[in-house]
């Protein structure tokens, strides 16, 4: 920073701070941006005067008409901003009309006589800490949208409006006036914000960042908490795009563990055939009549058993109701499935329904000797039906990696949701609204 | 530092020129206006008190630029409709002038260049005209017609007979900055650059009441 001065050889002497009356009502007033000021505007009666005049000519008086308002940071009040102190010596309130409806933003003009000045702007309880730009940004266009580049930022165009200082009070280096407008743009890449306001005859820039109202109150001091913010303000950065990248980061990592956990399984799976017999039915027979297998063996610990029903059905279906019985203990599993087939063809072309084949898992039986009861029941009249019955033992399954899948998935597909959500509310509030603006996209390349 | 002595025709105070090519001094005592013919002082006239401008910047301010010191050795005041603003006149070690603008605590030091081509009228000067200086686009951002309303220390050229003129003020993508100023024919154009003060490691500034 600027180190304080000495009184030099040639110094002319500090400059001294200015006092004055108010002509308009006659309270005192301070001139505390000194001999920068050139419109000061009374906090009493709010008469706007020329500074530099010596007899502080009145330039306007506030009109009747338009409503006061009272800066949330006192004017005079000295703070500590990014290390440097500044002093809030003026307070301005800015208007704009969208769609027939009117919304304003206040501008807080923070002093330093050996920094300049800087901006804290505050919307909806959204804060900016706005300085020049030093420099002219590059506008043009990507994706047919108007952008400025600055500094290898890419800005968003966000909105244009015509902007009408609607009140202020204090000092100020440039000849304000209620009632001046300016033609605002404003270009947004989060947290920053590029503004220019032009008029006939100058193009400014200024860029902003998205400050929380809590630094504010730290930093000024102040009483009381800064109000919440409402909604989502052009600049305000996503919480949550940082982490969608993260989120699917991780996803893929985990997806790869969980493919290869997969493979693994399917290779060292025992898939062993514990049994398996061939029957028939006959409609309008006896056939429906329940019968028990030969006992056969379930091997190896607690693992599970897949009961596999084939079937001839052709236009036709075949229920059979299983109960998988434990010879020596008596523990029972019970389970019906249904092989239906039916196809044909009709103005749509050929068509079919259902599968020849039914797969029916039970993940948990122990081992042993085990037998099945089967009951089969199909259409009382029709073809005979052939179907086969097969147990296999220890049968790698798709069904845990699918659950486990969808519960990888969650995280990052809530959070890329939560991450759009945030953008549709922000670009909501622009010019660039569409309906079907796909600005969904928060991950972070 | 070059220095050669004189004496105020008016009042007869030593004129310390810090600058042998200096054309038109101040006096600090009686404010002539004095304009140095080969070893003559003429006094032109005399200057309005310089309106106090709270600008850190003094007489006798030192600094360093782009790696050479420089030291503030005038000042031309001037104004416009919305306000006011201070080119201090610096001259750097390697004896060469150079300017640091200071317009509402905005600074910008430039110098003068010879332009590639010619440079726009005043009348057909305006926002968003571009031009093109050494490979750096600069685009207007403002146009400025300006009084001249004081004058203080040594300056490169006598400015006593000038009331008005115009200024355009041109920026880059890149932080450049760059004026023409059309108080001559043809215009004269300066390129350099916005800066904080904080980069031209000051010493000798002004101090503030209360800071």
């Amino acid at each position: 920073m600027v180190t304080r001065p000495a009184a030099g050889p040639r110094g002319a002497g500090p400059v001294k701070v200015r006092g004055l009356n108010c002509p308009s009502c006659g309270a005192a007033i301070q001139l505390r941006g000194f001999q920068y000021t050139q419109r000061v505007i009374c906090d009493s009666c709010c008469a706007v005067l020329d500074a530099q005049d010596p007899g502080y000519a009145v330039i306007q008086k506030f009109g009747e008409r338009m409503a006061r308002r009272t800066p949330l940071i006192p004017l005079g009040t000295r703070g500590r901003w990014k290390g440097e102190p500044w002093e809030v010596i003026g307070f301005q309130v800015r208007t704009i009309a969208v769609e027939g409806i009117q919304y304003s933003w206040h501008e807080y003009l923070l002093f330093n006589p050996y920094l300049g000045f800087r901006y804290l702007t505050q919307f909806d309880g959204h804060w900016c800490d706005v300085t020049a730009l030093r420099g002219l940004p590059e506008t043009g266009s990507a994706a047919g949208r108007p952008v400025a580049r600055w500094r290898d930022l890419e800005f968003r165009a966000f909105q244009t409006a015509r902007a009408v200082t609607t009140f202020a009070v204090g000092e100020f280096p440039w000849a304000v006036a209620v009632g001046d407008a300016v033609t605002a743009r404003d270009f947004v890449s989060p947290p920053l914000m590029l503004s220019s306001e032009t008029t006939d005859d100058e193009v400014t820039w200024s860029l902003g960042e998205y400050v929380s109202g809590a630094r504010v109150w730290e930093a000024f001091n102040l009483e009381d908490d800064a109000p919440a913010p409402q909604g989502v303000y052009a600049n305000q950065p996503n919480p949550v795009s940082g982490r969608v990248g993260a989120r699917w980061r991780t996803f893929a990592l985990l997806l790869a563990l969980l493919v290869a956990l997969f493979v693994l399984r399917q290779a060292t799976a025992a898939n062993a055939v514990a049994f398996s017999g061939a029957y028939r039915f006959t409609p309008g027979t006896g056939d429906t009549a329940a019968f028990v297998t030969e006992p056969f063996a379930l091997t190896g610990g607690t693992a599970n058993v897949v009961v596999r029903t084939t079937a001839t059905a052709d236009n036709s279906w075949i229920f059979v109701n299983y109960t998988l019985i434990n010879e020596e203990s008596g523990a029972v599993f019970e389970l019906g499935r249904e092989v239906s087939y039916y196809h044909g063809r009709d103005s749509d072309g050929a068509w079919s329904e259902g599968a020849r084949e039914d797969d029916a898992r039970i993940p948990a039986v122990p081992a042993g000797r085990w037998f099945l009861r089967i009951e089969p029941e199909g259409p009382p009249t029709g073809a005979t039906i052939d179907y086969a019955v097969q147990v296999r033992r220890d049968a790698p399954g798709a069904l845990p990696f699918g659950a486990a899948l969808v519960f990888l998935l969650l995280p990052p597909v809530v959070v890329s949701l939560r991450s759009a959500s945030f953008e549709g509310k922000r670009w909501a509030e622009s010019d660039y609204a569409p309906a079907s603006d796909n600005d969904s996209d928060g991950r972070d390349d | 530092m070059s220095s050669v002595g004189a004496s105020c025709p008016n009042c007869g105070a030593a004129i310390v020129f810090r600058w042998a090519q200096a054309v038109q001094a101040t006096c600090d005592y009686c404010r002539s206006v004095l304009v140095r013919h080969d070893v003559a002082l003429e006094r032109v006239g005399e200057s309005a008190i310089v309106p106090l401008t709270p600008s850190p910047l003094q007489l006798g301010t030192e600094g360093t630029w782009r790696g050479a010191g420089f030291t503030v050795i005038g000042r031309l005041v001037y104004a416009w409709e919305r306000g006011g603003w201070s080119e201090w006149h610096l001259r750097l070690d390697r004896d060469e002038s150079a300017w640091l603008s200071d317009a509402q605590a905005e600074y910008v030091v430039t110098s003068q260049v010879t332009p590639e081509a010619a440079l726009p009228g005043a009348h057909g000067v305006a926002p968003g005209l571009a031009l093109l200086h050494r490979h750096v686009r600069y685009e207007v951002t403002t146009v400025t017609r300006a009084q001249y309303v004081g004058t203080e220390g040594e300056l490169p050229f006598a400015s006593w007979d000038r009331a008005e003129v115009t200024f355009a003020d041109l920026r880059s993508a890149t932080g450049g900055f760059a004026t023409i100023d059309y108080s001559e024919e043809p215009p004269l154009l300066f390129t350099g650059e916005a800066v904080e003060l904080s980069q031209l490691a000051l010493r000798n500034l002004r101090t503030f009441e209360g800071w």
